[in-house]
């Protein structure tokens, strides 16, 4: 790069010049691939973080609606898939024991009662901030049965460093067996 | 000539001295969390010292140090006194009465926060007002910059401006428009609901007004690093910057696209929609390519130096640089550190690989390493320039220096490579303790262990760096020759008017901030189904 100065010295500059822009160019390609694999994975493999604007008011979670504790849990639908509906709040999720199959699409449907939280289901992708007001809705799957943890991820309290839950992925039998006639399960005791 | 060096030195030392502090609550912390400690009954401790560790070290240190430098680039490069001294003086206090307006509740467990505020959580209101504080003084001095920079142009119409304090104004406004993000969420979001006016909060809304602050505010971290690169050390080393434009190019384009891409901190979050979510995503690797440039750029520079001193080869060339030289090899060991830390930012920006390491240790090791490591070792080198220039004595020990240096990057990497490993076993963040008998935690203790081991070299290293400079204060008195920043290969004789102010890249940091930020603040300002009820920590006011 830096050679002996040439006699001219305005020939060393566009010299530099050329260089420099020539790098620039590089590095701009580089980032253009990096953004075209984030958009052809986005697409392709449908890959999307929690991301509807959907609302919730959290004082009368435990009243009504989808998230009485009654229909807190894994729940079969109809079309087979497993729908899991958990609440965040100081300082333990409800439920704290979630029972899923495997190999079956599951949607998670999460919301807080009172703080920040988050969650992360260890050994996995699975990755949400559970926000009090807002409910997050991501689709996952699960390949092969196992335990994995699931602690709040974000500062909720002094409590933060106790509110950790549990995952259990089961074989879809014996998640079958498990739900029976109504069509729901969680593995607390 | 350096005119106010009193004014210089005051924020210089107390941003060290507060570092100092604050280094030793981010150990302890490292230490109670680690298997070396048992369970800490009182975790509220812990949680203060999060608190205040995080509040010096984002919000007090680096804007001291950026303020104190920009006011020493005010008046070496500009030739000038400082225009607006007595209102630097007072910005200087309103830091001061607002740092100990936030630590007092800090301290006393009212405020347990942590300083990215986390509504509905509320605390006591005079840390958020301390934190405003804070804020409103630097504020004095992004104006300073701008009307000092004024005053140089009027008195040197068509001159062009000294690329050290284009530079810093770039800086400085900046940060003057990322705080708003942050001011925005404390006043019409925390504060009324804090002082009692206000009984619900929009949490999302909060969250998407603190992004945006929260990514830019990295950026101003980091400004004072770059200046350094660029206008200290190839002239310490003997050699010269290989472009001026490049590196004003590279300024602006932190201006532009440092801005509008605080979102992708909320990739996981529920109240943005996944539309702005990739457009952030897309800005953010943007704003990778002025570092890019800046890399190629320095080493250019390097090589050049080399060059002069006799250095051949195609990577010959590296053996002959001056590596006794403290400002060579805070560049060479900042460099290492950029690299891991920027390939490390780029997972962290992708849409699809963050959900792996969202929230995870992986993201304080991160912020640690290019933070900590890549950005603070050269707030050294730049403190270890300037110092005989601000007391008239001389830098002894230079060996000191070195093992300062060199124990600095050990530290950081034995910190920081074992909490990215943390964080991708799902370790979460921010807890005061951890089970780890719990089967799959084994491999996270001795991680943790390792790290705490980096921390403790790291308070090795800043009590020497403390050690280096108050031992200069009693030194040798000196006459140091008149501070010079580093010269172009070819120097600007004129420049276009873009690159010889930033009113364009002002404008479009604007727009693009409001293209990026506009549509989700007024869709969930327009939401008030988000908003719910506070959660007070430390007791009601």
């Amino acid at each position: 790069m830096a050679r002996a100065v040439p006699a001219d010295p305005h020939d060393g500059e566009a010299v530099a010049k050329r260089i420099e822009n020539r790098w620039a160019l590089t590095m701009v390609g580089l980032v253009a691939l990096l953004v075209a694999m984030v958009i052809f994975t986005g697409l392709h493999w449908a890959t999307m973080p929690p991301s509807r604007v959907e609302t919730i008011n959290p004082s009368t979670l435990h009243v009504s609606g989808e998230f009485v504790e009654s229909n807190l849990g894994s729940a079969v639908e109809t079309d087979g898939s497993v729908t899991v509906r958990i609440v965040g709040q100081q300082y333990s999720f409800t439920p704290q024991c979630i029972v899923v199959p495997s190999r079956t699409p599951v949607t998670f449907r999460v919301t807080s009662a009172d703080v920040i939280h988050g969650m992360l289901i260890t050994g996995t992708n699975i990755n949400s901030m559970v926000s009090p007001g807002y409910i997050s809705t991501f689709k996952t799957r699960f390949e092969k049965p196992g335990d994995h943890l699931m602690p709040c991820h974000e500062f909720c309290g002094t409590g933060h460093e106790g509110m950790w839950a549990n995952v259990k992925v089961v074989e879809p039998d014996a998640f079958a067996r498990l739900v029976g006639p109504t069509r729901r399960a969680s593995c607390d005791l | 000539m350096i005119y106010n060096k009193r004014l210089i030195l005051a924020h210089f030392w107390l941003a060290f001295a507060l570092f100092g502090v604050a280094i030793l609550l981010g150990e302890w912390q490292m230490f109670i969390r680690s298997p070396l400690h048992g369970w800490l009954r009182n975790a509220d401790l812990y949680y203060r010292s999060v608190t205040a560790h995080g509040t010096v070290m984002g919000y007090v240190f680096p804007t001291l140090v950026a303020m104190g430098f920009g006011y020493f680039i005010s008046e070496a490069a500009l030739g000038q006194p400082l225009v607006g001294r007595r209102w630097a003086w007072a910005g200087y206090y309103m830091i001061i009465i607002g740092s100990v307006a936030a630590v007092v509740p800090v301290a006393m467990g009212l405020d347990s926060v942590l300083y990215t505020f986390y509504p509905p959580m509320i605390g006591n209101a005079f840390y958020y007002i301390g934190v405003v504080l804070v804020v409103v003084g630097s504020w004095v001095w992004v104006a300073l910059m701008g009307i000092n920079l004024y005053v140089w142009k009027r008195a040197h119409p068509g001159a062009p401006v000294p690329l050290a304090m284009f530079a810093n104004v770039a800086g400085a406004y900046l940060w003057g428009w990322t705080a708003v993000g942050a001011a925005l969420e404390l006043l019409f979001q925390i504060l009324p609901v804090a002082l009692g006016f206000a009984t619900t909060i929009n949490a999302g809304l909060s969250r998407v007004l603190f992004s945006w602050t929260l990514h830019a505010i990295v950026y101003f971290w980091l400004m004072p690093a770059y200046i350094a690169f660029y206008t200290i050390v190839p002239r310490a080393i003997g050699g010269r910057l290989y472009s001026d434009s490049m590196a004003r190019i590279s300024f602006a384009l932190f201006l532009v696209f440092a801005m509008p891409i605080g979102i992708h901190h909320l990739f996981a979050d529920p109240e943005v929609g996944a539309g702005f979510k990739v457009v952030h995503s897309i800005f953010t690797a943007m704003v990778a390519v002025p570092t890019l440039l800046t890399v190629f750029t320095i080493c250019a520079s390097v090589e050049i130096a080399a060059r002069l001193r006799g250095g051949k080869g195609l990577f010959g060339w590296v053996k002959a640089l001056p590596w006794a030289n403290p400002q060579m090899l805070a560049l060479a060991l900042s460099f290492v550190m950029l690299g891991f830390g920027g390939a490390g930012g780029l997972i962290n920006m992708s849409y699809q690989l963050d959900s792996t390491i969202h929230n995870t240790q992986w993201v304080t090791g991160h912020f640690h390493l290019i933070f900590g490591g890549a950005i603070v070792i050269m707030y050294f080198a730049l403190a270890y320039d300037l110092w005989p220039h601000l007391t008239g004595r001389a830098l002894l020990n230079l060996r000191l220096v070195h093992w300062q240096l060199w124990l600095w990057f050990i530290g950081m990497i034995v910190l920081t490579f074992p909490w990215h490993y943390a964080g991708l076993l799902g370790m979460p963040r921010r807890m005061a303790f951890y089970d780890y008998t719990a089967p799959g935690m084994f491999a996270e203790g001795v991680s943790v262990v390792m790290s705490t081991i980096g921390g403790a070299i790291l308070v090795v290293s800043a009590a020497l760096f403390l050690t280096v400079l108050i031992r200069n204060h009693s030194a040798a008195r000196v006459d140091p020759e008149p501070f010079t920043f580093s010269r172009a290969v070819h120097e600007p004789v004129s420049l276009p008017w873009a690159l010889n102010g930033l009113g364009l890249w002002l404008g479009l940091m604007i727009a693009l901030t409001i293209t990026n930020y506009g549509y989700p603040i007024v869709q969930l300002m327009m939401t008030p189904e988000g908003r719910v009820p506070p959660v007070f920590v430390g007791g009601k006011p």
